[in-house]
C-alpha cells in the first residue's frame, strides 16, 4: 500500500500512467474501428456493383 | 535491394506486409512496456530530490520523443511524396498524424502533472519547451484540419506536405529548446556527451519504455497507413479483387 501511495505522489503518478493506457487503448480502438468502417463501405459498394452486373 | 523498396512502395503489397509486421511489433512493445513499467514504478530507486514523482519520465519521456519523431516520419513522408510522388508516403504522412497528436498530447499533459509538485505549477507560458511542444501540437491540428478541409486528396497531400515540411523549424526548436534559452526542464539526460546522466536502475527502465512505445508507434502506425491505402486505393482492381476473394482482408 505504502509503494502505491508513491510517498504523496501517488495521485499525480497513477494518473498519468492512466491517461497514458487511456490514450493508447483509445487510439488502437480508433484504428480499428476505421478500418472496419472503411472495409466495410468499400465491401457494400464493391457487392452492390457485382450485383448489377 | 532497389527492387524490394520498388515492391514495398506497391500498394498491394505494402497492405499485406504491414498486416504480417503490425503484430510482430506490437508483442515485443509490449512486452518492453511492462518490464519498464514494473520497473520503472517498483524497482528503479527513488530520486532524491523529486522522490517518487520521478516516475512520471517513464511515460512523459516516451511521449514527448514520440511526438517528434511522429512529426519527422510526417515531414519525410510527405516530402517524399511530394519530390517521387509517391502515394505511400502521403499516406504515412496522413496517418502518422493522428498517432503523433496524441503522443503530444500526452506529452503535455503528464508534463503538466508532472510540473504540479515540482515546480509548483501545471503551467509556465515563459518555458521554451512547453510553448514549443504546445505549437507542435497545433501544427498537428493544422495539419488535419488541411486534410480534412481539401476534397481532392492528391491536392490535400501536396499542401499538408508543405505544411509538414515547414513545421520541421519547430521540432528543432522543441529539441534544443532548453540548451539555446533557460528553461525550467533540465538539460539534455539521455545525449550527454559521455554517456547518460542516470542510475542504472532508473536508466534501462527508461531505455525499455522508450523502445516498447517505439514498437508500439511502429505497430499502430502500419494498422493506420493500411487503412489510409486502402481508402485510397477503394477504386482500384487488386481492392475489389481482395474483397471479393475468400479470405477477405
Amino acid at each position: 500500500m505504502e509503494k502505491l501511495a508513491m510517498g504523496n505522489y501517488g495521485v499525480y503518478v497513477w494518473s498519468c500512467f492512466g491517461l497514458t493506457l487511456a490514450v493508447v487503448v483509445f487510439s488502437d480502438w480508433r484504428a480499428r474501428l476505421r478500418h472496419k468502417r472503411v472495409y466495410r463501405e468499400i465491401e457494400v459498394r464493391i457487392r452492390a456493383l457485382e450485383e448489377r452486373q | 535491394m532497389w527492387k524490394f523498396f520498388h515492391m514495398l512502395a506497391s500498394p498491394p503489397h505494402f497492405y499485406r506486409l504491414a498486416a504480417v509486421f503490425a503484430p510482430w511489433l506490437a508483442v515485443p512493445g509490449l512486452a518492453l512496456i511492462a518490464y519498464g513499467v514494473y520497473a520503472g514504478l517498483f524497482l528503479a530507486p527513488m530520486d532524491y530530490q523529486q522522490g517518487d514523482a520521478f516516475r512520471i519520465i517513464y511515460v512523459h519521456v516516451p511521449s514527448a520523443y514520440l511526438s517528434m519523431m511522429a512529426y519527422m516520419i510526417m515531414a519525410v513522408s510527405g516530402g517524399i511524396g511530394l519530390i517521387w510522388r509517391m502515394k505511400l508516403a502521403h499516406a504515412v504522412a496522413a496517418a502518422a498524424a493522428p498517432l503523433g497528436a496524441a503522443f503530444t498530447f500526452l506529452a503535455l499533459v503528464t508534463g503538466s502533472i508532472w510540473g504540479r509538485p515540482m515546480w509548483g505549477t501545471w503551467w509556465e507560458w515563459g518555458d521554451p519547451r512547453l510553448t514549443s511542444e504546445l505549437i507542435l501540437l497545433f501544427l498537428y491540428f493544422g495539419y488535419m484540419a488541411l486534410r480534412g478541409a481539401i476534397d481532392d486528396i492528391a491536392k490535400a497531400d501536396k499542401a499538408s506536405a508543405v505544411l509538414a515540411l515547414v513545421g520541421v523549424v519547430n521540432v528543432v526548436i522543441v529539441h534544443f529548446s532548453v540548451e539555446w534559452w533557460s528553461s525550467l526542464h533540465q538539460g539534455q539526460t539521455l545525449m550527454k556527451k559521455g554517456g547518460p546522466a542516470m542510475d542504472p536502475g532508473m536508466l534501462y527502465p527508461l531505455l525499455a519504455m522508450i523502445l516498447g512505445f517505439t514498437f508500439l508507434f511502429g505497430s499502430l502506425l502500419l494498422r493506420r497507413v493500411r487503412t489510409e491505402v486502402l481508402f485510397r486505393e477503394r477504386r482500384t482492381r487488386w481492392v475489389r479483387e481482395m474483397i471479393l476473394s475468400p479470405e477477405g482482408s
